[in-house]
Formats: C-alpha cells, structure tokens, sequence
C-alpha cells in the first residue's frame, strides 16, 4: 500500500503546506515506507483483542468548576505579531 | 408532484459553568476582549487541557432530560480546520465516541403530535469570536474560546420550519429547566444548524442536503429554513441538481447564499485527544445525576393540571419557561388561587412586559408583589378594573399595591357607616323615586345607585351600596 502523489498534495493541502514536485515524488515514497512498514500490523490475528481507545490506560482526570486568575489583555497579547483594539489581528478573513 | 420537507438540526449550547472547558478562566458573556484567557485557551504550545467537571455532568443531566443513553465510555477528539476563532487550529470535540447517544423530544404541531430523535450529544469548545472592524485585517476576541459547549444532533426527522421551531423551543425548555445552560439566544448561548433536502412525498430516498449554520433566533431559524425550502423546490422543478454545500442565511436580508469555502474537502482529520483521558461513567454516578432532575416541563403541566386543577391551556402556558413557572409557583405557594393567579399571568401581565421592556427573565415584580395585589382584587377592596390600573402602575413605579390603592384613594367604599350617611342623604333627597319604587317600580332602585357611585366617585362598593340602598329605602316606605 504505497502512497500516491494526489495523497500528499491532498493532505498538503489540509495541512497548508506547499511543496515543489521534486518534494511530493521524494514524501510519496518516504510516508508510502512509513505506511507500509505500519501495514505489518495487518499480519497479526486482532480478532480478539478490545480496540485501544486511548493509549493512556488512566481515566477520568478532571479538575473542579473553580475561577482561578487570567492573564491581562497586555500579557495575553504580548506574543501577537500584531494587535489592535486590545485584539489579536489576523489577515482578514471572509464573514 | 407533491415534496417533501427533511430537515435535521444540530443544537449547539453553551453550558452554563462558571469556568471554561478545559481551563479554569471564567466562561462570563459580554467582558472587555481577550480578558479571560491563559496560555491553555490561547493554545500556547506545550500547555495540558484538563476536563472541567461540571461540563461532564451538565452533559450528562442534559443527555439524561433528552431522553437519551448516556455512554459507560466516551472520549475527546480533535477535529483539525485552519480558522482564525481557534488558536490551537483544531477544536477539541468528540468523534466516534460521544457522551449521550439515542435520545427523543416530543412535539405538538397543530395538535399532531411526534417524536424527533436525537442522533447524538456531545462535548466541545466553543470558538472565539472574529470581529470585523478593524480596516485592514480581522480582529480576534479569545474570550470565548474554550467556553464549553453541547452539540445535540438530531435525526432528519423534522418536515417543516413549524416543527423546527417547536423542536428547537422544546429543547430549549427543557435544558433551561435542568440548569445547564441560560439559552440566552442573543448572548449566543443557543445556536441552530439546519441541514435541509428535499426529496419527493413518500420516497425514502434522502434528496441532496444543504446546511445553514449558526441561526441565532427562533425567527432566523423558521425564515432560515421556509426560504430554504422553497428555493430547493424551484430548483428542482427547474430541473436543476441541488449542491451539496454550506449556506450562509442573511436575516437582514433574508436570503441564504452559497458559501463556496477554499476548503471544499470537509475533511477534519479526526483523532483521537492524546493530553485528555477517556471519560469512564459508572451507573451509580449516572442514576444519581438522574435522580437530582427536576420536575421537566412535560411532568410539570400535568401537575399543574391535576394539583391546582387548571385548564390544559393554562398549565402548558405557565409551564413554557422554566421561570414563568417558578414564577407561578412561587405565587401559589404565598396564596392559593392558582386559577386567579394564572389568570393575571397569561392576560395582563404579557402585555405590561411589553410594554415596559421586559421578560419573566427581567420582570420587576415579584410574585409576592403580584399576591398583594390579587388579594386586594379578591377581597373586593378594589375592582378588578382598578387592579389592572394598579399593576401597571406596579411596572411602572414599582411600589407596592397598597401603597398605590391608598395613594390614589381607589379603595372600594365598604365602610358601612360612611356609605350609609351618604345613602341616607341621596334617599331623603329624591323623594320621587323612593315613591316609584314604592309603586313597584324596581329600576328606580339604578337611578339611586347611579347617584350612589357618582357621590362616590364610583369607589362605592356596588354590592354593599344595593344592600343598604334597600335597607334605607324600605324604611322610608315603612
Ligand atoms: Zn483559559
């Protein structure tokens, strides 16, 4: 099960990624490897085995309804390549 | 030939929990932008969600009012789209395995009654909010983000923008009365999605569905949808194939348009929340949530029914909302006179509301207030008529019945001596129509009592009057 070049540029696409046609040809093969040795997995009887929902055999973690401290408008905006307005700003986006 | 309407719904609600999600900033609507966020609802890199609690039980206790299996099992997901509103560009939801599956509402649409099933419900983050003032770019409100959310997905089991509408009422009743959520449709706390097709009357053939998302109203909802309605019947008539896709519905304009996104393949990419652990639910923890609901509005208009004896109409009425109910109830609780105290309910207070620019949720006065002011109309120390003055002066200044009967002097004359002094006068002083009644002409007897009210500036209690009217009148003639 190789992967095919309409599959990376399809999930390049997802991703917002951009590659050259020299870079789709090179990450076909490379994820087609990775997919394929994944495949082994196939070979084995799983008829019986539970599904793994989770891979963290722990449950239920959860923390109480309570109100603790923000950080200020001036913190919370300090990494923002731009603001304004006391809001981030971001390239327009259509409503 | 004959359509079909197929509408299916999805219900998104802000649960009404002091803290976000998965961290501990406050959920609270209408604060100064970006003011409620930390490094976890800003999606820094490297923070760790952990679950709120109370989100797992309001989900549970709405999926519970629903109607609905609440699962052993259940667990987070991301769901990966690039949108500005979402710092972390995927919003953590759940995919294959949601918190409450298979639920069912009743409705009532011009007396047909039937159940709509709920597909599923499940937990999310709601998105932060994109403003659009800026001139040369789009501005970001963080504040919302992370505050929590149930998606309730209905099957396509709705045939018109009626049922749609008593669908989404219904829903909306019932989770307000179970205290997850306000449902403040202009705070945003309620939002419909309406995915509609239309297909051939008897097919059981899906047609070709489109979807309207975010309808903030019941108004947008039901005009959302009849527009949509028709527009997809002329297009078939017309021959035409109906495209799949998302429309955007204007309700200042009220037409929906297509929203052709760059993003045509609606591929979220779902996996599995690898920082947020499964959700495991025994039965005892779900039999106690279910033990701790209220009386839901269904139960609560048979009470009313058959408790206080009230007519169907009434009980469903007083019942809508969960506040006009505690309202009613209240009142009953302080005087028992259900009947006169939905009476002033339905009729006159409604109107008042209007008028002053309120709601049972806003209402100034209290139903303690509102007794006050019955009891006076019962016992007859004013006329219904004034009572209805009073308790919109009550609106108004919002003082006390008492002290408006007394400040106005509208108390009904009952005091015997001083209305008989004053009947005494009117009799000796129309000595011809004592002597018409004598010769047994009983309307003279209005004459009198005319003369009664005027002298009373109609506070005459009429009853109390007539009494003493025959009493003074017999005497002249004995
Ligand atoms: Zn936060």
């Amino acid at each position: 099960m190789s992967l095919i070049r309409e599959d990376v540029t399809y999930v390049a696409n997802l991703a917002r990624l951009e590659f050259s046609e020299d870079e789709v040809t090179a990450l076909a093969d490379q994820l087609g490897a990775v997919l394929d040795y994944a495949e082994t997995l196939s070979g084995l009887d799983t008829s019986q085995i539970k599904a793994t929902e989770h891979v963290l055999a722990v449950q239920n973690v959860f923390r109480e309804d309570e109100i603790k401290s923000c950080l200020s408008n001036e913190d919370a905006l300090a990494n923002a390549p731009e603001s304004e307005a006391g809001c981030f700003k971001v390239p327009r986006v259509m409503e | 030939m004959e359509y079909e309407i197929v509408i299916g719904m999805e219900i998104h609600v802000e649960l009404g929990t002091k803290t976000k999600i998965f961290c501990s900033c406050p959920t609270e609507f209408g604060q100064d932008e970006n003011t409620h966020t930390c490094p976890v609802c800003l999606g820094m890199p490297g923070v760790l969600p952990v679950l709120n609690e109370k989100v797992v039980e309001y989900a549970t206790r709405a999926g519970l009012a629903l109607n609905c299996e609440i699962a052993h099992f259940s667990k987070m997901d991301r769901k990966n789209y690039f949108y500005p509103d979402l710092p972390k560009a995927y919003q953590t939801s759940q995919f294959d395995l949601p918190i409450c599956t298979g639920g069912a509402v009743g409705i009532e649409v011009d007396g047909v009654k039937k159940d709509i099933g709920i597909t599923r419900i499940h937990i999310e983050e709601d998105a932060g909010k994109l403003l659009h003032e800026s001139a040369d770019g789009t501005l970001l409100d963080v504040n919302r983000c992370g505050v929590p959310l149930i998606e309730i997905v209905t099957e396509p089991d709705l045939r018109s923008a009626e049922e749609a509408r008593a669908f989404a009422e219904k829903v909306r009743n019932i989770l307000e009365y179970t205290g997850v959520s306000d449902c403040k449709m202009e705070q945003g706390s309620m939002r419909f999605d309406v995915n509609l097709s239309i297909r051939e009357k008897g097919s059981e053939v899906l047609g070709t569905r489109t979807e309207m998302k975010n309808l903030n109203s019941f108004r947008a909802l039901i005009r959302a949808v009849q527009y949509e309605s028709k527009r997809q019947i002329i297009e078939l008539k017309k021959g035409r194939e109906i495209i799949q896709e998302t429309r955007k519905w204007d309700d200042a304009k009220g037409v929906s348009s297509s929203l052709r996104s760059k993003e045509e393949a609606h591929d979220y990419r779902y996996f599995p929340e690898p920082d947020l652990v499964p959700i495991v639910l025994e039965p005892s923890y779900i039999e106690k949530i279910k033990s701790e609901l209220p009386e839901l509005p269904e139960a609560k208009k048979k009470r009313y029914v058959d408790e206080y004896k009230l007519p169907e109409y009434d009980a469903g009425v007083l019942t809508t909302t969960g506040v006009t109910a505690r309202f009613f109830e209240e009142a009953v609780a302080l005087y028992n006179e259900p009947k006169q105290i939905s009476n002033w309910m339905m009729v006159e207070i409604p109107p008042l509301l209007k008028e002053n620019e309120q709601s049972m949720e806003t209402i100034t006065i209290t139903p303690a207030q509102l007794v006050e002011l019955l009891k006076l109309v019962k016992d007859k120390v004013i006329s219904g008529t004034s009572g209805k003055e009073v308790l919109k002066e009550m609106f108004i200044s919002g003082k006390n019945a008492g002290d408006i009967v007394k400040e106005q002097g509208l108390a009904q004359m009952s005091d015997t001596g001083e209305l008989e002094a004053i009947i005494e006068k009117i009799v000796a002083d129309n000595p011809k129509s004592v002597e018409d009644i004598g010769a047994g002409n009983e309307k003279a007897y209005g004459f009198l009592t005319g003369q009664v009210m005027k002298a009373t500036k109609g506070k005459a209690n009429a009853q109390v009057a007539n009494e003493i009217i025959r009493a003074v009148v017999a005497k002249h003639l004995a």
